[in-house]
Formats: structure tokens, C-alpha cells, sequence
């Protein structure tokens, strides 16, 4: 490296969605200035305006196929929310919470998993290394790291054969001309042969965990819901229905439970000690990408309904510049807490650009200035993303599972804190390292064993339930339009995968007058604010560590990574008034 | 097929015997005769890995998601011995220039020659830049990549149909693969997402035979496509006897009754959901107590409003012997009344659009 230089990664890969990353680098390859742009919008609460509100799930659920059930979720609470707003005796019955509890957590360690093996592992495991390993040596590391049953010499000589045939025969597909050989990479082979097993092993465990969510709603991707409950009516007790009458019956709460069993032995046997022995190795990764420092939970997983906010197993709440003495709480109505600005986005507000808006009140227009494709660079110095900027009484904030875990240490979950302790002893790190690439890496896997057992408890909760004969699962109460009040407004907010969800809903006339979903990557990636205050992404990016090779970005992947990215969760537009029309024409 | 079909499976790790039971499996499913099933395994145990190049255009994701819950084939099975995956941008390695690099390398090697899969729609609105991959507009990665594909697989419905990104009012000119793409076969595998099996049946077909299979007039293929939900639905007797669900817990819906007054669009859509089920054929949304929402149709999202019930069905205290027949006279009446619906709000639709243009 001799001078200055600007490096493009577009596609960012091994994410949800469609992300480019700008940065300059100084002469030694250091980042100085980072950029994150999201470059794909559909318009999905245009789409929505005018519509059936019990209708919005549906379409709001589409905006992630990845974490595919959290905006279903969300939707539906929101309308929720303006229904106990209206109607204070307004909720759902105790089973549906469970069931979505359930299938929120089902959610978090499914996609947490995938995320690590699949999106993530391969930043910093060598495929092309495991053809060195000695299966037997590999056998004698994975046994000594867990009781994982499929530790034997022969399972990994087989996948080693496997990988070996398959780079012999010289079509490399999804894993072709990547940055194998890279000096960043420092597993031993052994390392890198029992990661590229257990990439394989979670590509089936995956595939076979997702059939709670079949049972409760259907299918995945995609699972269904309806406001008011869930719409999986429980058959157990039921006679003469024919056929199985419905999914929830005997043998799908029997699925259920062998579902919440797997996902409990994959994530102690197989995914944190995973962790613990990929991060070993790269501790370098606990100072670096340090981010914000500023962490916002709204919570979640209520155990007395979504209303009672102190029954959640998640606390709500924002920590400041890494004080995990204070715990500052959310004020989601304040006009002058949460807000939305676009000073760099393509959007246009009708009062000014430079101002936030709470998102209640806010208001889009699509307005491209970037330049016309195809393009080189974007012009950073104006508007270059699809993606708004949230703020917190002005503070740019990282969500996610850092700032969970972070949430749950600061209120003193014993839980939480017996896991963050052991992975930092095991780790040899200080309590700063949780602050880094690698820290968030870590606090994904320790959340998804927090939820993984916390499932047990629910499902045990919902058999009770439905031993003493309450098999309730829905409120038909106000779910016609007609009997709600002429004008409402809601909030549905959750935790997701990748950080706090808020979707705000505006209801006139039983139909929606305005809908804004303000996303978890919307807080991590999106562009500078009025002020030039860079996203989560954006900050982690500049942290002040040299490139090995700007031509080969790996350093910015594993960083991004780290976040999960889920782009096309992240942009979103509402429009009250001037939404744009274009004319169709087929080239 | 180079070499004894059984020294190329042995070498690849796969048992025989579960490779022709799959192929069996998936001839069956097609409707193809059983020496099908052969011909298959021996097209797919082929030396070469035929090239695939993925493109997402306006997605979700869910469609990648969902070939990833592909329970046989598996994933892992399809990346390691059936196709060459060069260009996925969920799963591949390479970022950046070098993932650019890998397509286009695949793309000259295998020119002519490579089957290309899109997900997602096709914004036409302000030169593309509605959506962009490395700089370029959706339709220009689409015309160059399509120009030296052997077919295309259009995977869900926003690239087979426009989907969500162009329901109304279409805010970014969503368009089809095929309002684009006028010179290369097409196969539309329509579903939000589309199920599993559908689409590496259809992989599978093409691996051997080199052609798409039977297709309908909406460009799916006939044999996962050719029945409406309601055709096949387990819940179909309740229909032609009248019991109807009311709500989503009354006893009704416990007794798993008909969801039709729930506004189950099972009687207008064309899928395979309640034959071959969901997850490992764990359940499907009528199972689950959801009525099905249509996704597999063009325009499915602005048909309507999803609880609300096609028609009014026959009155359930008159069912006498003639009940099944009744049933399904309404079902097809119901197919046509919601036809009209959806070409109505269509054209409703395109008024407002023009009207907003001429201001």
C-alpha cells in the first residue's frame, strides 16, 4: 500500500439483502472513513397504506425471509397495541403468548445457528486448510471440547473425504475464488476440519428445528398468524375431528418437544463450544470493531403478556457509552426520543431534511439523488443510502444481541452473567473484549443458550394449560374492523434476531393511514445522521486497524458480520401523501 | 455418464441406495414412468456438475431459505454432487469483486450452457437504481446473465409473477422475469416461498432431461401446480358437509373443519401444499389452522383481503346427497366470482396509476 485508496465491497455477501460498503483508507490501509449503503427498496409500507390492518402481518412478514417470522410478530402486536390502547381489557390468551414465545425463540436460535456456520464461520474458518487435518487428531479436539456424539475419527475422515473430492474435481461453487490461504486465517487444520463437519451438521439440524414453527403456523419460511392469538387451534382433546383435525395435537406437541431438545443439545454441544474454540484463536478480534458503544434493547419475551413489560425475559432499556451502571429507560411516545432521519438516505421530508421524526408522525418520499446506474462510487458526502438513520434522544445506537446480553448482564440476570463470566475466563479476555467483532460474535451464542433452555419453561406452561382444560388460543373479541374506534395507533415491538423491532401503526376508519417498521440493520447500517454521526456499521468499520490487503476485504466482512446484516429488513418508506408512481415499461 | 454409476456415488459419499430411492421418489411425485427414476439418478451422478448462477433481485431471502429446508435432496447434497452453485450470494464465500469475478467466470465457461435461477422482482422505476447489485440496475445484471443461460428458473413469486414488490400501487415498477426476458425458457416455481420439494424436483427434472417439464398457462409446471389447494385438501369433507370454522378456536376450528368463512383462498389456488405438506411433511397452513393465503397466484396480494371468504357457501343445513356435487359447483363458482375481483381491483388500480401520471 502506497497511498490512499477507497475500497468497494458490493455485493457484501453471506448476508440477507443487498449491502455495499464504502471506506477510505489511509496510506498503511487503515479505515478512516466508512460507508454503508443498502441498495434495494420495494416500498413495502406504501404497499400497505389503505389496507386491512389484520391483513399487515402478511405483508410485513415479507420484508425478511431470513428472520421470517419477527415482522409477522410485529405486526400483529402493533394492531394489538392500538386495540389495549383504545380498550384497556383489550389482550390475547396466555397460550398464544406462549406459542409465540416459542416460535420467537425457535426463531433466535435457528437463525443465531445458521448465522454462525453458515454467514459467518466462513471469515475465519480455512475450508481449503481442513484437507490437512488428521481426522483422528480432529476426533481428540472435538472430544475434548464436548460430548457431542458424532466426534468419532471416521465421521470427520468422511467429510474430509467428501471436501477433498469435491476441490479435486475443481468446481469449487459457493466457495470459489474466496480469500482461502489468507494470513488472517489462523485455525489449525484440525480446527477448520471439525468447523467445516459442523457446518454440514447444522445445515440438517437447521432444516429439521423448523418444524415448530411448521406445527404452530404452517410452514417455514413464512409462517402464518392472525391478531388476536395465534391461529393454530390446540385438537388434543378433541374427538371425532378425522384426519388429525389439527397440527397441534398429540403427535405435534410430541414434535415440539423433541424440537426444543435438539435445539438445546446442538447449541451445548455443538455451537458455544464452537465458539469458545474459534475465538480462542483470534483474540486479536476483541479489540477491534468496537462500534458505538451505545446499546438499545426494546425487550421481549413476556411471561404475563405483552403489556406488562416487567414479566419480560429481555429487559427494555439504552445503555450509554458502555456505563453498565446505568440502565436509561425508553420513552416510546416522547416526540424528542425515538427518531428518524434522512440527511443521507434518498428520502425527502417536507419539512426539511435535517430534522428528526418520531415515527408515529413520519413521513417519506422516495427521492433518488445518487447517481445513475451503472456507478463507480456514491457521493458519501451526500445522501447514499436506501436506509434511514434512527436515533435515541439523538444518540446513534447498536442493537442486537450484544446489547442484549449487555441489557441482561447490567440488570443482573444470574443467568447472563454466569455465561458472559465463563466465556471470559475461558477466553482469557477482559470485560472491555465484550465491546468488539468478537464480542458480538460471542453474545449471539450465549443469548441463543439463554433462549434455547428458556424454552423448556413455556412449553411446560402450555401442556399445563392444556391438562386443566384452558385450550384457549385466540381472542375474537374486536377482531372486525367495524367495532374498533374510528381513529387508533399502535406500536408493535420485539426483540429479533438482529436487534429491536418497532413497527408503528396509524389506523383510521379501520383501515391503515400509516405504517413505518423501524428495523433492527436500520439502526446498525444506516448512513450519518444530520449531524454526521455515523451508524453502528460505520463506526465499528473505523477502528483504527490496518488492512492486511484492501483488495482482499476480509477484515471488513468479519466486522460486518458480526452484526448479521439483514438489509432489506432495514429499508423501509412510508408515505402519507406523495407516493411515487412509475410507469411500468418493459425494456 | 462417465464411469459405473455406482463407483461415481461410492467416490461422492452417497449410499446407491438412497440416491435411487430419492430418483424413484421424485419420478413419482412428477408423474413420470419408474425407468424415469434411473435416468435421473445417472443425469445427476453426472461427471460434470452442471453450472447454476443465482441471482437476487427485489427478495426476502425466504426462497433461498426455503431450498435450504429441502429435506431430499438436501442442500448440501445438491452443492456437493448435483450442480455447481457458482453464484449464491446467501452462501458463497467471495464478496465484493471477487464474488463478481466467480460469476463471470462461470458465466464464459459455461456459456450457453448454465441454468439461471432468479428470486426476487425487477424495478424498473428511475433507470433501476430502485435496486442495484455492485453498481449495476437488476435489469442490467438480468439481460447479461440471461443472454448465455440455457433456461431460467423464476424461484417464487416475485420473480415469477412481479409479487409483493408489485402490489399497488407498485411504488418501484416491479416487473416479472418474464416481462423482461422474451427469448429463453422459462419455468415459473411461484409459492411465498415456494415449497421445497417443488423446486429441486424441478432442478432434478431438468438435470436429466436438459428441458423444463410440462408447463400451465402461467408458465408453473403442471405436475406441482395442476390443482387447486382445495382439490386436495384434508379438510374437504367438513366443506361439502357445511361445517365451517367461525372463528380461529371455536370448536370448529379444533375439530379441524373447513376454514373457507376464514377466508381460505384454497379453492383459487394452484399448489402442492396439502399433498406434499411443508418441513419435512410436518404440516401446511390449513393444518396449522390458517386458511391458505394464495401465494402461489399471480396478484395474490391484491386479491381481496386474506379473512375474507371467497363467497357465500352453501347454506349447511340443506346438504342433502347432492352435497359434494353442490361443493364443488361452488368452489368453481367461487373461482370465477374471485377472478373478476382481481381483474377489477387490477383495473382499478391502473386507473389510479394513470390518473396520478396525467396530473
Amino acid at each position: 500500500m502506497s497511498t490512499a485508496q477507497r475500497v468497494v465491497v458490493d455485493p457484501i455477501t453471506r448476508i440477507e439483502g443487498h449491502l455495499r460498503i464504502e471506506a477510505e483508507t489511509d496510506a498503511a490501509g487503515k479505515i478512516t472513513s466508512a460507508y454503508s449503503a443498502g441498495t434495494m427498496v420495494r416500498g413495502i409500507e406504501i404497499i400497505l397504506k389503505g389496507r386491512d390492518p389484520r391483513d399487515a402481518w402478511a405483508f410485513a412478514q415479507r420484508i425478511c425471509g431470513v428472520c421470517t417470522l419477527v415482522h409477522g410478530i410485529a405486526s400483529v402486536r402493533s394492531v394489538e397495541d392500538a386495540l389495549h390502547r383504545a380498550i384497556p381489557s383489550y389482550s390475547i390468551p396466555q397460550n398464544a403468548e406462549l406459542i409465540r414465545n416459542l416460535m420467537i425463540a425457535a426463531q433466535f436460535v435457528h437463525d443465531h445457528v445458521m448465522h454462525f456456520y453458515h454467514l459467518h464461520a466462513l471469515d475465519w474458518v480455512d475450508v481449503v486448510s481442513a484437507l490437512k487435518a488428521d481426522p483422528k487428531a480432529t476426533s481428540e479436539l472435538a472430544q475434548s471440547l464436548s460430548s457431542y456424539p458424532r466426534s468419532s475419527p471416521g465421521y470427520f475422515a468422511d467429510v474430509q473425504k467428501k471436501v477433498k473430492t469435491f476441490v479435486e474435481q475443481g468446481q469449487l461453487g459457493i466457495f470459489a475464488n474466496a480469500y482461502w490461504g489468507h494470513p488472517a486465517y489462523k485455525l489449525p487444520p484440525e480446527a477448520n476440519l471439525m468447523a467445516v463437519a459442523h457446518y454440514l451438521d447444522a445445515l440438517a439440524w437447521q432444516r429439521d428445528v423448523v418444524k415448530l414453527h411448521a406445527i404452530f403456523g404452517g410452514k417455514n419460511p413464512h409462517p402464518n398468524f392472525v391478531v388476536g392469538g395465534v391461529p393454530s387451534a390446540i385438537s388434543v382433546h378433541t374427538t371425532g375431528g378425522g384426519q388429525g383435525a389439527t397440527a397441534l395435537n398429540m403427535v405435534g406437541l410430541q414434535t415440539v418437544a423433541n424440537v426444543i431438545k435438539q435445539m438445546r443439545d446442538f447449541v451445548d454441544q455443538v455451537y458455544v463450544p464452537d465458539t469458545l474454540a474459534i475465538a480462542g484463536f483470534y483474540k486479536d478480534w476483541a479489540s477491534r470493531g468496537e462500534g458505538l458503544g451505545n446499546f438499545l434493547s426494546f425487550g421481549d419475551l413476556p411471561s404475563k403478556g405483552f403489556w406488562d413489560t416487567d414479566s419480560y425475559l429481555i429487559p427494555r432499556g439504552v445503555i450509554l457509552n458502555r456505563d453498565l451502571s446505568t440502565i436509561h429507560p425508553i420513552n416510546l411516545d416522547a416526540d424528542n426520543e425515538i427518531q428518524e432521519y434522512v440527511s443521507h438516505s434518498w428520502y425527502k421530508y417536507s419539512q426539511g431534511d435535517a430534522q428528526g421524526l418520531h415515527p408515529f408522525r413520519g413521513e417519506t418520499e422516495l427521492a433518488y439523488t445518487g447517481p445513475k446506474p451503472p456507478y463507480e462510487h456514491l457521493d458519501v458526502d451526500q445522501k447514499y443510502s436506501w436506509l434511514k438513520s434512527p436515533r435515541w434522544q439523538g444518540h446513534a445506537m447498536e442493537v442486537g444481541p450484544l446489547a442484549r446480553v449487555l441489557m441482561l448482564h447490567a440488570s443482573g440476570n444470574a443467568q447472563a452473567r454466569e455465561l458472559v463470566g465463563m466465556t471470559l475466563k475461558t477466553l482469557d479476555v477482559p470485560v472491555d473484549a465484550l465491546f468488539s467483532t468478537l464480542g458480538r460474535t460471542a453474545a449471539r451464542t450465549l443469548e441463543s443458550k439463554i433462549l434455547a433452555d428458556a424454552m423448556q419453561g413455556w412449553f411446560d406452561q402450555l401442556i399445563a394449560n392444556i391438562k386443566a382444560g384452558d385450550v384457549r388460543t385466540f381472542n375474537d373479541q374486536y377482531w372486525e374492523p367495524s367495532s374498533w374506534p374510528k381513529h387508533m395507533q399502535g406500536v408493535g415491538l420485539m426483540e429479533a434476531p438482529r436487534g429491536g423491532l418497532s413497527h408503528w401503526l396509524v389506523v383510521d376508519d379501520g383501515k391503515i393511514s400509516n405504517y413505518q417498521a423501524v428495523v433492527p440493520s436500520t439502526w446498525n447500517a444506516g448512513p450519518r445522521d444530520a449531524l454526521g454521526q455515523p451508524g453502528a456499521y460505520e463506526a465499528a468499520l473505523q477502528d483504527n486497524h490496518v488492512m492486511h490487503d484492501p483488495k482482499q476485504p476480509i477484515e471488513i466482512l468479519r466486522t460486518i458480520h458480526s452484526f448479521d446484516p439483514c438489509i432489506a429488513c432495514a429499508v423501509h418508506v412510508t408515505d402519507p401523501d406523495g407516493e411515487e408512481l412509475v410507469q411500468v415499461k418493459v425494456k | 455418464m462417465q464411469g459405473p454409476l455406482i463407483d461415481t456415488l461410492a467416490r461422492r459419499g452417497v449410499t446407491r441406495r438412497t440416491f435411487l430411492k430419492y430418483c424413484a421418489t421424485l419420478a413419482s411425485m412428477m408423474a413420470l414412468p419408474p425407468s424415469v427414476g434411473r435416468a435421473m439418478a445417472e443425469a445427476m451422478a453426472a461427471a460434470k456438475r452442471p453450472s447454476v448462477i443465482w441471482l437476487p433481485f427485489q427478495e426476502c431471502t425466504g426462497c433461498t431459505e426455503s431450498i435450504t429446508r429441502s429435506h431430499s435432496p438436501t442442500i448440501e447434497g445438491m452443492i456437493f454432487d448435483m450442480v455447481s452453485l457458482d453464484y449464491q450470494e446467501t452462501l458463497m464465500a467471495a464478496a465484493g469483486h471477487q464474488a463478481e469475478e466467480a460469476r463471470h467466470a462461470a458465466m464464459k465457461e459455461n456459456h450457453g450452457k448454465y441454468l439461471l435461477i432468479v428470486d426476487g422482482s425487477i424495478p424498473l422505476g428511475i433507470d433501476g437504481a430502485y435496486s442495484c447489485i455492485g453498481g449495476r440496475s437488476n435489469l442490467d445484471i438480468l439481460k447479461e446473465a440471461a443472454e448465455g443461460a440455457a433456461a431460467i428458473v423464476a424461484m417464487g413469486s416475485c420473480a415469477s409473477f412481479g409479487g409483493i414488490p408489485k402490489a399497488n400501487p407498485n411504488p418501484t415498477g416491479a416487473v416479472s422475469v418474464s416481462d423482461i426476458v422474451k427469448d429463453k425458457p422459462i419455468v415459473n416455481i411461484p409459492g411465498c416461498p415456494p415449497i421445497p420439494v417443488v423446486m429441486t424436483g424441478v432442478l432434478a427434472h431438468y438435470l436429466t432431461f436438459g428441458s423444463l417439464p410440462e408447463l400451465d398457462a402461467q408458465g408453473r409446471p403442471k405436475a406441482f401446480f395442476g390443482e387447486t389447494i382445495h382439490d386436495r385438501c384434508y379438510r374437504r369433507p367438513f366443506y361439502d358437509q357445511g361445517k365451517f370454522a367461525k372463528t380461529f378456536d371455536d370448536e370448529g376450528a379444533r375439530q379441524g373443519w373447513c376454514l373457507f368463512e376464514l377466508g381460505c383462498k384454497g379453492p383459487v389456488t394452484h399448489n402442492a401444499c396439502a399433498t406434499v405438506k411443508w418441513n419435512g411433511g410436518t404440516s401446511w397452513p390449513v393444518e396449522s389452522g390458517h386458511g391458505c393465503i394464495g401465494c402461489s397466484e399471480p396478484d395474490f396480494w391484491d386479491g381481496g383481503g386474506f379473512y375474507k371468504a371467497l363467497s357465500v357457501p352453501a347454506d349447511p343445513l340443506k346438504i342433502g346427497a347432492a352435497a359434494a356435487v353442490a361443493g364443488a359447483a361452488a368452489g368453481v363458482a367461487v373461482s370465477f366470482a374471485n377472478r373478476a375481483k382481481k381483474k377489477a381491483a387490477k383495473a382499478a388500480h391502473e386507473t389510479t396509476t394513470l390518473d396520478d401520471l396525467e396530473k
